[in-house]
């Protein structure tokens, strides 16, 4: 098997096994304490100007009925415009929201090269001539893949011209930043430099994916398309190391911590993790803390020297 | 040192002082203080500053130390770097290791909460008081100093920060330069909390070296602890401000109402911040009439704790906030109430409602509801009766932070205001986009040093601002009255100070008080004239 497919699968399992951690880490971190922030998009009628269920009397003894469509929107909204950012910084949403969008697209275009790949293995055809699966298939990985290269190139390019230019911002950029973004440029330039010169219809990239998803050995598709393939596993592989995999953190800092306004009722399950934490055992050392006791004890007894 | 010039590591430069404010600097201030000029800070006296480092900015709130030796200040290093390790562990830190955790490894550094905090355009924006400024300085030490290769790839990452004492007693005092309003992390696309940053950065210093301003801590947690509240109020004390303010209720309105304590059973067990006893008694008096003319089984304690809703330990550790809100949840457990309601107190309202939520447990887990939605029920639903045509005053409304952003509660208190005040207006921006009023976090509650001339003229500047700005020319005339309602005890507290800071009394007569004050001003059972307009207080 050629290295360079040892390289792309090697990267794939190692942004596989990175994002799993990250989110993992996220996912068992103990309950914490609430620390919600309004407005919250499932408090149903009240989401526009920020209010919660806390404005009912006697708000306990009703039902609450969190609006899952109105958060849903919100995410959608989050995710593919960048509302936060339009909102809030919008020199930064100019060339942010080409390059999410750009990276969705290649996203979409990884998937249908995917797509075509299995079709073709199962021996269905993918042109522009073939029957109407293989015409989608092969228009959208076309499409896909040339608009997100460009934007997501575009973006970047952007994104970097903005960190060296803004006199505010320059301090506060680590060279691993202007890396990042330099990296994506590059990649982006020569994909697309290396598909529109040797393969403007994807079919060699297609049956280099079809290799990997067979397991069998690559034939490889030239100079230029192996120096892509290359650039792109290392990207994939480099991606979930940074904080450029920041979409893990976000859902959870929305759903985890800024969203999360549920309210602990007497049995319930958040109750019974919540008294779990308090049998720890307490290092702090000020002196007003008994380090090495219980939480359960420490938060009941002040300590009087 | 120049603004332009500061980075993030310089930090740990060897220097008298990091910055410097320049009070002619500040941002001007609209009709009719534009010709207004602040003068410089009040020097520390030397017995003052002795051995304590304020080499950030000059300003003295929190007692850092500045040890004489190089080998005591190696060891308090280690001892910061212990407690960092324990903040970023689950047996130290569950209480908010997830959130901080998130907050610290996503931020993209965009900048996006610069523009959001009214502390750093205030200042002129001052490169230290940028919300990113501390945050980074927190995470450059973590990515440095405690993670594996951290030395190596410092460069890199942008983390190239000296860890020396000027570094960590500099950053203690950046904890304190921040009022954890949480305005930067609604802006935030990520969602990154840098007031949860700031809090987390004060519980280190907290709760492993002790180091802690002294107003939050010994005069406050543990004042009340032992003494039953952080004014040092004693149970016994209390029962002889019951009496007076019973007679000044009397004086005032003509009415004779008892207040009601340690009542069994009863429906309601109404809790006040206890500086309200000592600085705004007729606040107190107000739910008391409002209370007992609406016809509620409620009750006030005596207990220890139980008489004052403040827990200061919102704004620095856990420990000293589970402690303070256990003693809250046991004396409303030993009463029997049916609920609590928190009275107008922002930070009381999230300590017992919100963080109580996750440490009133099992069967001290009493239901929790605010005045606001109290309030708005006997005056929507007319169990008392008002004429609004005696607020017909333009009264603007601030929104406390806690009570807001924190806990989304924004419409109660409108209806009522509305309902009750013709000529009510809002500030802008407001509600759950409001800006704070700069006395949050504990700093309305830290009056000594130079601090007060920072906390008016920084992070208070934009409520001034915000306030005068409500008011149209003609109504800023000192001839006629005016109202700036503050439905929180530290609010009130921090917008009294302004409004005698900025001599608005004297310039504009802008009054102030909280919202059960307006209410009872226009109560039809009530005689005229609850609201003093003859003097500030």
């Amino acid at each position: 098997m050629p290295l360079v497919q040892i390289l792309t699968y090697v990267a794939l399992a190692i942004a596989f096994i990175a994002m799993l951690a990250k989110a993992l880490k996220y996912f068992t971190a103990p309950q914490h304490l609430r620390w919600e922030l309004y407005p919250v998009p499932h408090e149903k009628g009240r989401a526009e100007y920020g209010g919660s269920y806390l404005e009912e009397l006697d708000w306990w003894s009703k039902p609450r009925r969190p609006d899952l469509f109105n958060e849903i929107k919100e995410m959608m909204q989050e995710i593919f415009l960048l509302k936060g950012v339009y909102h809030h910084n919008r020199k930064v949403w100019r060339f942010s929201l080409p390059f999410h969008l750009g990276l969705y697209l290649c996203i979409g275009w990884l998937v249908m090269l995917l797509v075509g790949a299995i079709l073709e293995l199962a021996g269905i055809a993918i042109s522009a001539s073939a029957d109407l699966l293989g015409v989608l298939v092969h228009y959208l990985t076309v499409i896909f893949g040339y608009a997100g290269l460009i934007l997501s190139g575009l973006g970047a390019l952007g994104l970097l011209q903005w960190r060296m230019s803004d006199t505010n911002q320059r301090p506060y950029n680590a060279p691993a930043e202007y890396l990042n973004l330099f990296v994506f440029v590059a990649v982006a330039a020569v994909t697309l430099i290396g598909q529109l010169t040797a393969d403007p219809g994807f079919v060699a990239l297609r049956g280099y994916t079809a290799s990997l998803a067979s397991f069998s050995r690559a034939a490889l598709p030239g100079t230029l398309l192996t120096v892509e393939i290359v650039m792109v596993s290392l990207l994939i592989m480099y991606i979930p190391l940074t904080r450029m995999s920041h979409f893990v953190a976000k859902y959870f800092l929305y759903h985890s911590v800024r969203w999360n306004d549920q309210p602990n009722e007497r049995g319930s399950k958040l109750e019974q993790s919540l008294m779990k934490l308090l049998q720890q055992n307490v290092e702090w050392k000020a002196p007003h803390i008994q380090t090495g006791s219980r939480w359960s004890e420490v938060v009941k007894e002040m300590k009087h020297e | 040192m120049s603004r332009q010039q500061l980075r993030v590591k310089d930090i740990g430069r060897k220097t008298d002082q990091l910055v410097s404010i320049d009070t002619s600097r500040l941002p001007k201030l609209p009709y009719p203080y534009e010709d207004w000029e602040d003068p410089p800070y009040p020097e520390i006296p030397e017995v003052k500053r002795a051995n304590k480092n304020i080499s950030l900015d000059g300003i003295l709130n929190v007692p850092v130390p500045e040890p004489e030796t190089e080998a005591e200040k190696e060891e308090l290093v280690a001892k910061f770097l212990e407690g960092l390790r324990k903040l970023l562990t689950s047996r130290n830190n569950w209480t908010f290791l997830k959130p901080l955790m998130l907050s610290l490894d996503n931020c993209v550094r965009c900048n996006t909460c610069s523009d959001a905090c009214p502390m750093f355009e205030m200042s002129g924006r001052v490169e230290v008081y940028r919300p990113l400024f501390r945050s980074e300085v927190l995470r450059r030490i973590i990515k440095k100093h405690l993670t594996p290769g951290g030395r190596l790839t410092a460069k890199f990452t942008g983390a190239d920060i000296d860890l020396n004492w000027d570094t960590i007693a500099r950053l203690a005092q950046l904890a304190y330069r921040c009022t954890l309003c949480r305005r930067c992390a609604q802006t935030c696309p990520m969602g990154v909390d840098n007031g949860l940053i700031a809090r987390e950065i004060r519980k280190l210093f907290s709760q492993e070296l002790g180091i802690v301003a002294p107003e939050l801590h010994v005069e406050g947690t543990v004042k009340q602890l032992e003494t039953g509240s952080s004014t040092g109020i004693s149970p016994t004390a209390l029962m002889d401000l019951f009496e007076f303010m019973e007679e000044d209720l009397h004086d005032r309105t003509g009415l004779n109402i008892k207040m009601p304590f340690d009542k069994p059973n009863a429906d309601i067990l109404l809790i006040h911040n206890a500086g309200e006893f000592l600085s705004w008694p007729e606040n107190i008096e107000a739910f008391a009439l409002i209370f007992e003319i609406a016809g509620l089984n409620w009750t006030l304690s005596s207990e220890m704790v139980g008489y004052d809703s403040v827990n200061y330990g919102l704004f620095y550790e856990d420990i000293q906030l589970a402690r303070v809100t256990l003693k809250h949840a046991e004396v409303a457990k030993k009463l029997g109430v049916k609920k609590v309601v928190v009275a107008e107190c922002g930070h009381a309202h999230k300590a017992i409602m919100a963080i109580g939520d996750r440490v009133w447990l099992d069967e001290s887990n009493i239901p929790r509801e605010s005045c606001m939605v109290t309030l708005e029920d006997l005056i929507m639903n007319e169990k008392i009766m008002i004429d609004p045509e005696r607020n017909n005053f333009p009264v603007t409304m601030h929104d406390p932070c806690n009570i807001t952003r924190s806990m989304g509660i924004i419409e109660p208190q409108r209806r009522v205001i509305k309902k009750i005040c013709p000529q009510f207006r809002e500030m802008t921006p407001h509600g759950v986009h409001n800006y704070c009023c700069g006395g949050g976090s504990g700093f309305a509650i830290m009056q000594s040093n130079n601090f007060p001339n920072w906390r008016f003229t920084v992070p208070g500047r934009k409520k001034f601002a915000q306030i005068l700005n409500a008011f149209t020319r003609e109504e800023l005339d000192p001839s006629r009255h005016k109202y700036v309602c503050a439905p929180c005890s530290n609010c009130k507290g921090q917008i009294r100070d302004l409004l005698n800071y900025y001599d608005a009394w004297d310039r504009t007569h802008i009054q102030y008080g909280g919202l059960v004050e307006l209410i009872v001003n226009a109560m039809t059972d009530v005689r005229e004239g609850f609201i003093e307009w003859d003097e500030f207080h």
